[in-house]
C-alpha cells in the first residue's frame, strides 16, 4: 500500500450515478468532497440502465417512495438545466409521458388492478394516469402493431441519456473542487478521531463524513460504519440497435429510442448472483416482445447487448441511513439511481452537508423496516 | 477511382444505382460494383454529415453502408449483386421500416 | 447445400488456411465438421476469391497466393459441410454457436471450436483518412483478387510492413502506376538486424527480399515519413507528409492506400470470454493459448492469425494442429494423427524471422496514437484530444471512455479503434496497455435483426424473465 493521505471534509464511495450526484451537490454548496471509485471494469449499474425518469408504477407498498419519485421527476428539468448550463453538456432530458403497453387483455386487466391498488394507498401522492385501449394507445403510438391490446399512460413519465448525465455529474462535480479517485476500491472503513478513515490499495483518505454510495458494494462496507444494507444483484440484459431517424417520442417501458437515435430494449429480471453474460434466450425473449410491439422493429439491425446488474434492496425500495453508532455515516442506495438523480443531487446532498437526514422524510427508507414482521 | 482489368470482365447483371440503371459485373460485391460505376461515397456519416466511401472491403469498418432492395444499413462488400438490385447511398439515417 | 444440423462434431469460424486446414483434416478423420465463413467463396482474406477470381494471369498475384487454390480444393473434396455467406455472431461458453445465413439466425451446438477469424488491418488513423477515396491496402488487394478492378489515376501506397510490398507488387504486375510508396517505418529499424540470422532462415526471407527489391526499382520510395495526412474535402485530393529531415511535401492523389501490419481479429474470441493479452512486441492483444491453440475454455481454440500474426503458412500448420487437437479429442486412434509431428515441425520453419519482422516493421508510435484533431473513432467521430482529454477526467479505461464519450459504440464495435483507444489512455495515464485493457465485448459481434433475434429459441426461464403481468 502506498503512503498517500487525501483528506476531505466527505468521502463518498462510488462514482454512479448516486455518488456523483451526492457529490455534485455537495460540491456545489463548498463542502470538500472526495469521490473513489472503482476501475475500468466494475460492476457498474450506471453504465447499464435504461435512463428512464419513471413514475407510473412506483410506490406499490411504500406511498412514500411514489411522493419521492414524483418530487424528483418534478426537480428533474431544473437539475437538467443546471448541469447545462454550469458543464454545457445537455443530457436530453424529456418528460412527454411515458406508456407500459400490454400485449393482451390479461395484461391491460393486471396493470390497470395494481395501478389501482396503488393510487387507492392511504397517503398516495395525487397524480393523474390513465389505461388505455388499443385505438387510443394507436392515437398516440401510430406504429404500434395489431397485438398491443392496451396500455397504461402518465405524463410524468420521461427519460435521459443517462451515460451523458454520468460524464456531466463527474465534469460538474469536478468543477466545483470535487476529487476524483478512479481505481481506489476501499478495502475497510474505520471510524477514527471523529471522522473515518478508508483504506484502498493506494493510500489512505480521512474525512468526517462518509457515504457509502457502492451499489452492490455497499453491502460488505456497510457493517464497517454500522449500517445495514441488504442489496443483491438482479441481472437485467438489454438490446441496442443501430440509429435510426427519430421515430418514438415516448419512452416505452421496456422501448425507448436515444436522443442519438438508437433504439433500446429491455427489460428483464433475473437473479443471476455476479454473472453478467448474455444469454440469447433473453434477450430473444425481449426482441420478440419489442417487435411484437413495434413490428417494423424487426429489420433493425442490434449492434450490441448488454447484461447489468441492479442494486435490489428486499422489497426494491431504496435505503436511506444515517448509522446510529457512526453518526457521520450514511449510505444512500437504490436501484433508480437515473429517476432519483435529481433529489439524490438536489435534496440528500444538502442534508448530509446539514448532517442529518430528517426523520419524517427518511425513516420510511430506513433498513429497520426488513427487521419489521409485516402485518397483513 | 477504379478501372478493369482487361481480361476481367465476366457477364453482367443490370441494377439501378441511386435510381439509374447500370450494368455491373455479376461475381462483383455491391460495394465493388459502386467504385466500379464511379460511386464513391457510398453513404453520409450519422454524426456529421460527412461523405464516406468503404475503407476495408472485407465487412469490419461498416462504412459501406448502403441501402439494398429497400433495406437500410446493408454492408455492401458482404453482398454479390443480384440481377434487379435496387441499390441506393445513404443520405441520412436508416428510417424504421426501410 | 443441405440442412444445417443442430450439433457437430467439429465447428470451424473462418474460410481462411487456418480454417480450411482445420476443417480438412477434421472432416477426413471422419468426424462431423462444419465450416463458416462470411465471404461467398472459401479463402478468407489472403487467399480471397481464389476459386473464383477474375484475374487469370497468375503472374499478377504470385504463386503463393495460387498455393490456396490446392487448400480450398482440398476441403472441398474432405466432406466437411461448407456454409458460405454465414455470420458467427456469438459463441458460448458451453460451445453453442449463434449463426445467422440468408437474413435467419439459428443455433447450433459443436463438441470442439475452432475460431479461425484471422487479422484485419491495424487502425492508420491519420488526418483525413474518413476521406472517400483512402482504402486499407488490403482493401486494394480485394477489389484487385475479387474483382479485377485497380486503381486508376493518381494512386500513393503508404505505411509500413511486408503487404505493403506485396499489394505494390501485384499493383505494378498488373500495370497500375503508382506515384510514391511513403514509407513509415521507424529509424528504430536497426534494431530488427540483431534477429536478422534467424529471418535469413525463414521462407519468407528470399520471396521478401525479392519482391522489395523488384518495387523499389519502379517506384519513387519515400522513407522515414514521420507525419501523414490526406486532405481534400469530399474525397481525398491529396496526401501531405513529412519526413525524418524535416520539410513538409505534397502530391495530388486520387487513391490513397493504407497499411501499417495486420492485427488478430479479436472480437468473436473476446465476447466468447476467451481471455487475451497484450503482446508487446506485436503491438496488440493476442489471445493466451497452448501449443495446439487450445484456449482456457473447454473445447474452443483459435488456429491462424487471429492468434497471434505469423503468416498464411503458420496459419495453415496451426489450423492443423488444432484440427488434430479436436481429432485426438474424439477419434484418438485416427490414422490422421501420426502427422501431427510432422506439422509442429513445419510450424516451427515459420515462426524465426518473424521478430524480425516485427521489429523491423513496428508502426511508429505517432502513428498509433495520433495528434489531438485525428478522429479515433470513425463510426462516433471521437478524435484523440477527446480521448486524451477525458483521462484526465478520471477516465481509466476503454470502458469508462466508451460510456462518456460513445467511441466504441459505433456498428464496427472497435475493431477500427479498440488499439488506439487503449494505447492513447495507456500513454496518458503511464501505465501498460494491458494494464489498460481493451472495450468488453458482447454479442452479437456482427449486427443480426431484432427479428431474427426475436426468433431464437427461448426457454421457461427466459420468458418468465421478460414477461411480467
Amino acid at each position: 500500500m502506498s503512503g498517500a493521505v487525501h483528506e476531505a471534509d466527505v468521502a463518498v464511495v462510488g462514482g454512479g450515478l448516486v455518488g456523483a450526484a451526492i457529490a455534485w451537490g455537495l460540491a456545489r454548496s463548498g463542502t470538500r468532497v472526495l469521490v473513489l471509485d472503482e476501475g475500468d471494469v466494475a460492476f457498474r449499474a450506471s453504465r447499464g440502465n435504461f435512463a428512464l425518469v419513471w413514475v407510473q408504477s412506483k410506490g406499490l407498498g411504500m406511498p412514500e417512495y411514489a411522493a419521492w419519485t414524483k418530487l424528483s421527476s418534478d426537480l428533474w428539468g431544473q437539475f437538467a438545466r443546471r448541469l447545462a448550463d454550469e458543464t454545457g453538456l445537455d443530457v436530453a432530458f424529456r418528460r412527454p409521458g411515458g406508456f407500459h403497453l400490454c400485449l393482451s387483455e390479461r395484461e391491460v386487466e393486471n396493470r390497470a388492478a395494481m395501478l389501482s391498488r396503488l393510487h387507492n394507498q392511504s397517503a398516495m401522492v395525487k397524480y393523474g394516469y390513465e389505461i388505455l385501449d388499443a385505438a387510443q394507445v394507436r392515437g398516440m403510438l401510430p406504429q404500434i402493431g395489431p397485438e398491443v391490446a392496451g396500455a397504461s399512460y402518465c405524463p410524468l413519465d420521461g427519460h435521459v441519456n443517462s451515460l451523458r448525465l454520468l460524464r456531466a455529474l463527474h465534469a460538474g462535480m469536478q468543477q466545483f473542487g470535487a476529487g476524483y479517485l478512479a481505481d481506489h476500491v476501499v478495502e475497510k472503513i474505520a471510524p477514527r478521531d471523529g471522522g473515518f478513515r478508508l483504506t484502498t490499495r493506494h493510500g489512505e483518505v480521512r474525512a468526517a463524513k462518509v457515504v457509502l454510495a457502492a451499489g452492490n458494494g455497499n453491502a460488505r462496507l456497510g457493517p464497517m460504519v454500522g449500517l445495514d444494507i441488504p442489496v443483491r444483484p438482479q441481472r437485467g440484459q438489454i438490446i441496442v440497435t443501430e440509429k435510426v431517424a427519430p421515430f418514438l417520442d415516448y419512452p416505452i417501458v421496456t422501448i425507448r429510442q436515444t436522443d442519438e437515435g438508437s433504439v433500446m430494449i429491455g427489460d428483464s429480471v433475473e437473479e443471476a448472483g455476479w454473472d453478467t453474460s448474455v444469454g440469447t434466450g433473453v434477450v430473444s425473449a425481449e426482441a420478440e416482445r419489442a417487435v411484437r410491439m413495434f413490428p417494423h422493429l424487426a429489420r433493425l439491425n442490434v449492434v450490441r447487448t448488454w447484461a447489468a446488474l441492479r442494486v435490489m434492496t428486499p422489497d426494491g425500495f431504496p435505503i436511506y441511513q444515517q448509522s446510529v453508532s457512526s453518526p457521520g455515516a450514511f449510505v444512500a442506495t437504490c436501484h433508480s439511481g437515473v429517476t432519483l438523480a435529481a433529489v439524490h443531487a438536489l435534496v440528500v446532498a444538502p442534508a448530509i452537508a446539514r448532517g442529518e437526514l430528517p426523520a419524517e422524510q427518511y425513516i420510511a427508507f430506513s433498513p429497520r423496516r426488513f427487521h419489521v414482521p409485516a402485518t397483513a | 477511382m477504379f478501372r478493369r482489368l482487361p481480361d476481367a470482365d465476366g457477364s453482367s447483371v443490370e441494377v439501378t444505382i441511386d435510381g439509374r440503371s447500370t450494368r455491373v459485373r455479376a461475381g462483383d460485391t455491391v460495394a465493388a460494383a459502386l467504385l466500379s460505376a464511379g460511386v464513391l461515397a457510398s453513404r453520409i456519416s450519422d454524426v456529421s454529415g460527412a461523405p464516406r466511401a468503404p475503407y476495408c472491403m472485407m465487412g469490419v469498418c461498416f462504412e459501406c453502408l448502403v441501402t439494398v432492395d429497400g433495406v437500410g444499413n446493408r454492408q455492401g462488400c458482404l453482398m454479390p449483386v443480384k440481377p434487379g438490385m435496387r441499390i441506393d447511398t445513404q443520405h441520412g439515417k436508416r428510417e424504421v421500416g426501410r | 447445400m443441405s440442412e444445417l444440423r443442430d450439433s457437430y462434431d467439429v465447428a470451424v469460424v473462418g474460410a481462411g488456411p487456418a480454417g480450411l486446414a482445420a476443417a480438412t483434416v477434421c472432416a477426413r478423420a471422419g468426424l462431423a465438421t462444419v465450416l463458416f465463413d462470411e465471404q461467398p467463396a472459401p479463402g478468407g482474406q489472403i487467399y480471397r476469391s481464389v476459386t473464383t477470381t477474375p484475374v487469370k494471369r497468375d503472374t499478377i498475384l504470385g504463386a503463393d497466393y495460387w498455393a490456396g487454390a490446392a487448400l480450398a480444393q482440398k476441403f472441398v473434396a474432405s466432406g466437411a459441410h461448407y456454409v458460405p455467406g454465414a455470420t458467427v455472431w456469438n459463441l458460448t461458453r458451453e460451445r453453442e454457436i449463434g449463426v445467422s445465413v440468408g437474413g435467419a439466425a439459428r443455433l447450433l451446438a459443436a463438441e470442439r471450436v475452432i475460431l479461425a477469424t484471422g487479422a484485419l488491418e491495424r487502425p492508420f488513423p491519420i488526418p483525413g483518412w474518413t476521406l472517400p477515396g483512402v482504402m486499407t491496402a488490403s482493401a486494394g488487394q480485394i477489389l484487385l483478387k475479387s474483382s479485377g478492378l485497380v486503381p486508376d489515376g493518381r494512386t500513393v501506397v503508404a505505411g509500413c510492413g511486408p503487404l505493403l510490398w506485396l499489394i505494390a507488387w501485384q499493383y505494378l504486375n498488373a500495370g497500375v502506376r503508382i506515384d510514391a510508396i511513403l514509407e513509415t517505418t521507424t529509424a528504430e529499424r536497426a534494431a530488427a538486424w540483431r534477429h536478422a540470422p534467424a529471418f535469413a532462415t525463414s521462407p519468407y526471407f528470399l520471396k521478401g527480399l525479392r519482391m522489395v527489391l523488384a518495387v523499389r526499382r519502379r517506384v519513387r520510395v519515400v522513407s522515414n515519413v514521420t507525419e501523414l495526412r490526406a486532405e481534400g474535402r469530399d474525397r481525398v485530393e491529396a496526401v501531405a507528409w513529412r519526413t525524418a529531415r524535416g520539410s513538409e511535401q505534397r502530391l495530388p492523389v486520387d487513391n490513397l492506400f493504407l497499411h501499417q501490419g495486420v492485427v488478430p481479429n479479436v472480437n468473436l474470441a473476446m465476447a466468447a470470454g476467451i481471455e487475451h493479452r497484450w503482446d508487446d512486441v506485436q503491438l496488440c492483444f493476442a489471445p493466451v493459448l497452448d501449443n495446439d491453440g487450445g484456449t482456457a475454455i473447454p473445447g474452443v481454440a483459435i488456429a491462424g492469425d487471429g492468434a497471434g500474426i505469423a503468416g498464411a503458412e503458420a496459419a495453415q500448420a496451426r489450423g492443423m494442429l488444432a484440427g488434430l487437437a479436436a481429432v485426438r479429442a474424439i477419434r484418438p486412434n485416427a490414422p490422421e494423427l501420426a502427422e501431427t509431428d510432422a506439422v509442429r515441425a513445419r510450424l516451427a520453419r515459420f515462426i524465426p524471422g518473424r521478430e524480425f519482422l516485427d521489429t523491423y516493421y513496428k508502426p511508429a508510435a505517432q502513428f498509433r496514437r495520433p495528434a489531438p484533431d485525428t478522429l479515433v473513432c470513425r463510426c462516433e467521430e471521437v478524435t484523440a484530444g477527446q480521448i486524451v482529454d477525458t483521462v484526465a477526467l478520471g477516465c481509466t479505461g476503454p470502458n469508462q471512455m466508451k460510456a462518456f464519450l460513445r467511441c466504441g459504440m459505433g456498428p464496427c464495435q472497435g475493431r477500427e479503434c479498440g488499439l488506439t483507444v487503449t494505447e492513447l489512455i495507456a500513454q496518458a495515464r503511464g501505465v501498460s496497455p494491458q494494464e489498460v485493457g481493451y472495450y468488453r465485448l458482447r454479442p452479437p459481434v456482427k449486427p443480426i435483426t431484432l427479428g431474427e433475434l426475436a426468433s431464437l429459441p427461448k426457454n421457461q426461464a427466459a420468458l418468465r424473465s421478460v414477461a411480467r403481468g
